[in-house]
């Protein structure tokens, strides 16, 4: 291994491998020869330190009076956020090992208007909260919005689909998120260094001719500029100097962290991921341990207090926001393990003292602890992990081995739930989902809304014989689904073009590389009900009643044994995978904004419940209003042939046409796992392993009984932190809404036999 | 006690099943399961084989009592079936025939356990082995399916044979026989027993059941489960139409279940942690 070429700079980096990473800015070279991999077991974990249950307990003290207050405990509505708005903010100075909190105090949710003021404004005013007037005045008359920019520009048409709620959750009026950083660099560099490639690159931006992308990104780049400048700013005012590098362990916790902060204080993103920082960290603890630095204890209580304050991070939301995605998440996703391209797993330590922090400070749905599983991961680090998903149900499973060789790189983290993005120089822009299963509906009533009974679509010939032909509906279905492929993916290009004109992320994007590889991500909703009502019209001679208007408002199959996804069963399957190519490649005939390349998913999150509150009976007996199953999963009642059968079905729909994530939620009770512990981790072990050598893409696990929830509905004051994981995300169940808790109580519960 | 059937009560019943056959032998089933942990060493895929003579009161399958009807299937659609979820299994998982009874069935078990091993796919039995006999042709048959087994889950109902057939309408001579036999010959076997307030949890039949499987060889006994009862099969019965002989027993305490735990001497048979399926017959 190459050694440290100390004529290279700084003595922060001594006790390090050299490599490339002295040379550029390159965090994966750094990791590939500073890599501590770790094959043990969990024996050589601290527990939590005096100082860390003091704070814990503060903190757990202080959700409890935010969810007695309404769920929101102070809210600012005066200054707008911004990476220096607010000094700074302790929950006690003196013990904490990681400081910096988003306004002055914590808990205290920041005002954000940029996304939109008349969101920001509904936001403060669900809690009891009025904006400043001179704020509102500023927003409304001075400063435009993301949100004006997009209405500016949205057709008819798109306000239509939008209202009609066949797209719903369209990031028109907060921030896309799903930006992942490359956090560790600036442990590793320091900001100074970050800033002196920000001026190369912009030197190296264009050749004079003006051109709008030239100019476009020459402004950006001053914005990145400005914001890692504004980054050294806050760390001061907490007493740090991040221009230059980390020169231990604590340091690059608390650097990684301030450039977290500096993203979260900007940004109020759906999804504010924290990327993959457990080998980077890992390194300097144990270069801290080699010169007898830093103690186990000592090692675990950074690790605590991080994930401390990732559980802090808060943005405030309107009524609407919260149904789509119940329950206050930020998805603070943090990606731990997998494996290099060189056939080394990156599992160490570290990913090890992540997951302790659930032991140490009790479950906690934040932040959204993803292991990038591959078979050959160490077979202790396994088993650990699925200890702690058996005690906490707060851990997510995905597919490195499929999204390392999708996407080419083993440097990649996952933004917001499921989607996979390298981290240097990848973005993704995100919005929204398109609701399948009420297109369904759409094709057979000719383009109109089944609820509301307003023409929607176009108006095209409805379906009227009593019985639906297979033939005349998937040809009314395709030309349905070219409609809304359309304004789908248009909508999204208007708002990632105002996004970048009014919103634009320069705080995260500076800590990526300038130039990047776009993704342009979509999502599919009611997957299973489409597929499953498509089987029923080729399989189940479906019968149509229609209401006085001709609407088709229910539907009777002849034979209600028709295939149903979620059971191993290629006639029904083989639906599913057709549809999502379908639509991703009628998406894909349209320009994508910035050169982005097309990705989709399978994934709801718990809108599940909205889209189906918003869709009307279909084909395959699911009663108008009720919740559509959650992402990829089978459903309710569909799956008849056992658990293996139905993660067999989703495992079958093909990731290439997903890269924006399949996931699938699972929920099985302790006693189906094994009659004991070890058993149970053997069987969570080789679930995992199995569905993944199957290609399966993302597993949420739940492990708990239904009487177990049924009662915390009953009595949530003594189910404080029962976390669960719906799809993508994990939450607490008792911040979920009745209707919600209703829903996870109704899904698919593995029992015995 | 009702039977759904009376005409198919258990001693009408005799060696009817898997004769006469033409072709490939079928087996009735009743359902498969695919994810199975708790049948066997690691996951297993479950083929509940339909068709049992004993009436278990707290049998919690009475649906799966009648012999000779279900879904006829032959071994080849099983193991096809089942083989669709090969990487879920890991080392020691594989196929469990369950019931029912499926040494009901021995000659349709005898061929799926053979076609299994010659695609190496582990075998695991699931009985209550209330078909043992030493009679021929049966005893044949068994001593070829023993050699395709690799291991066997048995369900001792009851030590004492008065008290069987009280519970289960059958003495156990011969199914203390049959694990004799499987301990004599080096036969891997999981020994459980279903723990019942009122009908099998008092000591000193558990303090004799322990006693008993103490004699049995240590190396073949890989595990000894007690299986508190439960009230899952409950609604069943009601759905069937047929009196539940347990209505109101609750599941045994915790402190029962450890308590028999202890008298069975649970903690010494460790076998069934690093076990192993036999390496595939034609390998």
């Amino acid at each position: 291994m190459k050694q440290l070429d100390e004529t290279k700079v700084p003595n922060y980096w001594e006790g390090f491998n050299g490599g490339d990473w002295q040379e550029e800015i390159n965090v994966r070279d750094f990791i590939e020869h500073n890599l501590n991999q770790y094959d043990g077991d969990e024996s050589f974990l601290a527990g939590p330190t005096e100082a860390t249950t003091v704070l814990n307990n503060q903190v757990l003290n202080l959700k409890k009076q935010e969810r007695a207050n309404g769920g929101v405990l102070d809210a600012d509505n005066n200054i707008p956020s911004t990476i220096t708005s607010h000094g700074p903010g302790y929950l006690n100075k003196d013990l904490e090992k990681i400081v910096g909190v988003q306004t002055d105090k914590p808990f205290k949710r920041a005002f954000m208007p940029f996304g939109g003021i008349r969101m920001a404004e509904d936001a403060l005013k669900a809690y009891g909260f009025e904006t400043d007037p001179a704020e509102h005045k500023i927003f409304t008359e001075y400063r435009k919005t993301h949100n004006q920019g997009v209405f500016d520009a949205y057709t008819p048409e798109m306000r239509k689909a939008r209202h009609y709620k066949i797209v719903t959750g369209l990031p028109d009026a907060y921030g896309r998120g799903r930006i992942v950083s490359d956090f560790p660099r600036i442990a590793i560099y320091g900001i100074d260094r970050l800033m002196e490639e920000k001026v190369n690159d912009y030197n190296l931006t264009g050749d004079g001719e003006m051109t709008d992308d030239v100019i476009k990104l020459r402004e950006e780049i001053n914005e990145q500029y400005r914001a890692l400048n504004d980054m050294k700013k806050m760390a001061k005012e907490y007493g740090y100097d991040i221009s230059r590098p980390a020169a231990n362990a604590q340091e690059a916790v608390q650097w990684i962290y301030f450039g977290y902060l500096a993203a979260v204080k900007t940004q109020n993103g759906a999804a504010m991921s924290v990327g993959r920082i457990d080998t980077v960290i890992d390194a300097y603890i144990q270069r801290d341990m080699r010169l007898g630095k830093l103690d186990e204890e000592q090692a675990q209580e950074l690790i605590d207090h991080l994930v401390m304050k990732l559980r802090m991070v808060r943005f405030i939301r309107t009524e609407e926001y919260n149904s789509l995605f119940s329950g206050d998440p930020i998805w603070a996703t943090l990606s731990l393990a997998g494996m290099g391209n060189d056939g080394r797993h990156h599992v160490t330590k570290t990913a090890f003292r992540f997951l302790k922090t659930l032991d140490n400070m009790g479950a906690a749905p934040e932040p959204n602890i993803t292991l990038l599983w591959s078979e050959r991961l160490p077979e202790g680090f396994k088993r650990y992990a699925t200890e702690v998903s058996i005690q906490s149900s707060t851990i997510q499973y995905e597919n490195d081995d499929l999204m390392r060789n999708e996407w080419g790189t083993d440097y990649y983290g996952i933004a917001c739930c499921v989607s996979a993005q390298p981290i240097a120089d990848g973005v993704q822009y995100f919005g929204a989902r398109a609701n399948l299963a009420k297109t369904v509906l759409y094709a057979i009533n000719g383009g109109k809304d089944e609820i509301q009974e307003a023409q929607v679509g176009p108006e095209y010939e409805p379906i009227t014989s009593d019985y639906i032909d297979y033939d005349e509906f998937m040809k009314k279905f395709d030309k349905m689904m070219d409609w809304l492929a359309d304004v789908y993916v248009n909508a999204l290009n208007v708002i990632h073009y105002m996004h970048d004109k009014y919103y634009y992320e320069a705080a995260q994007l500076a800590l990526k590389d300038t130039r990047l590889n776009r993704t342009f991500a979509t999502g599919i909703s009611g997957l299973s009900h489409a597929v499953d009502s498509i089987s029923a019209i080729k399989y189940g001679h479906v019968k149509v009643i229609r209401d006085e208007n001709g609407i088709a408002v229910d539907f009777v199959a002849d034979n209600d044994d028709y295939p149903r996804y979620g059971n191993n069963d290629d006639r029904a399957d083989n639906i599913a995978k057709w549809l999502v190519k379908t639509f991703y490649n009628k998406m894909n005939t349209h320009h994508l904004y910035r050169g982005a390349k097309l990705s989709t998913s399978v994934l709801t999150i718990t809108s599940n419940v909205v889209y189906g509150k918003n869709t009307g009976t279909t084909p395959n007996g699911r009663q108008k209003g009720e919740p559509f199953s959650p992402g990829a999963n089978p459903a309710y009642g569909a799956e008849k042939n056992g658990a293996l059968a139905s993660l067999m079905s989703t495992a079958k729909i093909p990731y290439h046409y997903a890269t924006d994530g399949i996931s699938n939620t699972f929920g099985v009770t302790p006693n189906t796992l094994g009659h004991d512990d070890e058993t149970r981790k053997d069987t969570l072990v080789h679930m995992v392993d199995g569905y993944m050598e199957n290609s399966g893409m993302h597993l949420n696990i739940n492990v708990f009984n239904k009487e177990t929830l049924i009662d915390a509905q009953k009595h949530p004051e003594e189910y404080p932190t029962l976390t669960v994981r719906v799809s993508g995300y994990c939450v607490y169940f008792a911040d979920l809404t009745k209707e919600q808790q209703d829903d996870v109580i109704a899904r698919t519960f593995f029992d015995e036999m | 006690m009702k039977l759904i059937d009376q005409s198919q009560s258990p001693l009408n019943i005799l060696e009817q099943v898997g004769q006469d056959h033409e072709g490939p032998i079928k087996g009735y089933v009743h359902s498969v399961e695919s994810f199975g942990s708790v049948d066997g060493p690691g996951i297993r895929f479950v083929v509940f084989m339909q068709g049992c003579r004993m009436r278990c009161q707290y049998c919690h399958n009475p649906d799966t009592w009648n012999i000779g009807v279900g879904e006829e299937m032959t071994a080849d659609q099983i193991l096809a079936d089942a083989q669709r979820y090969k990487a879920f299994w890991g080392e020691q998982g594989g196929i469990t025939c369950s019931g029912g009874e499926s040494l009901v069935q021995i000659d349709f078990i005898l061929e799926l356990f053979t076609k299994a091993k010659e695609l190496g796919i582990s075998t695991c039995l699931d009985t209550s082995g209330g078909p043992f006999t030493r009679d021929q042709p049966w005893f044949g048959q068994f001593e070829k399916l023993m050699a395709v087994t690799d291991i066997s889950l048995v369900d001792i109902k009851h030590i004492d044979s008065a008290e069987h057939k009280k519970l289960t309408g059958f003495p156990n001579e011969n199914i203390l026989d049959m694990v004799q036999y499987m301990s004599s010959h080096g036969d891997d076997m999981w020994i459980r027993h279903v723990l019942v307030p009122q009908r099998t949890d008092f000591d000193p039949y558990l303090k004799r059941l322990g006693d008993y499987i103490a004699t049995l060889d240590k190396n073949v006994v890989q595990k000894v489960e007690i299986l508190p009862y439960h009230t899952l099969g409950v609604k069943k019965y009601h759905e069937l139409g047929i009196t539940y002989p347990l209505e109101g027993i609750e599941p045994p305490s915790a402190d029962r279940v450890k308590n028999a735990e202890n008298l069975l001497h649970v903690q010494d048979y460790t076998g069934w942690q690093n076990w192993r399926p036999r390496p595939a017959t034609n390998a």
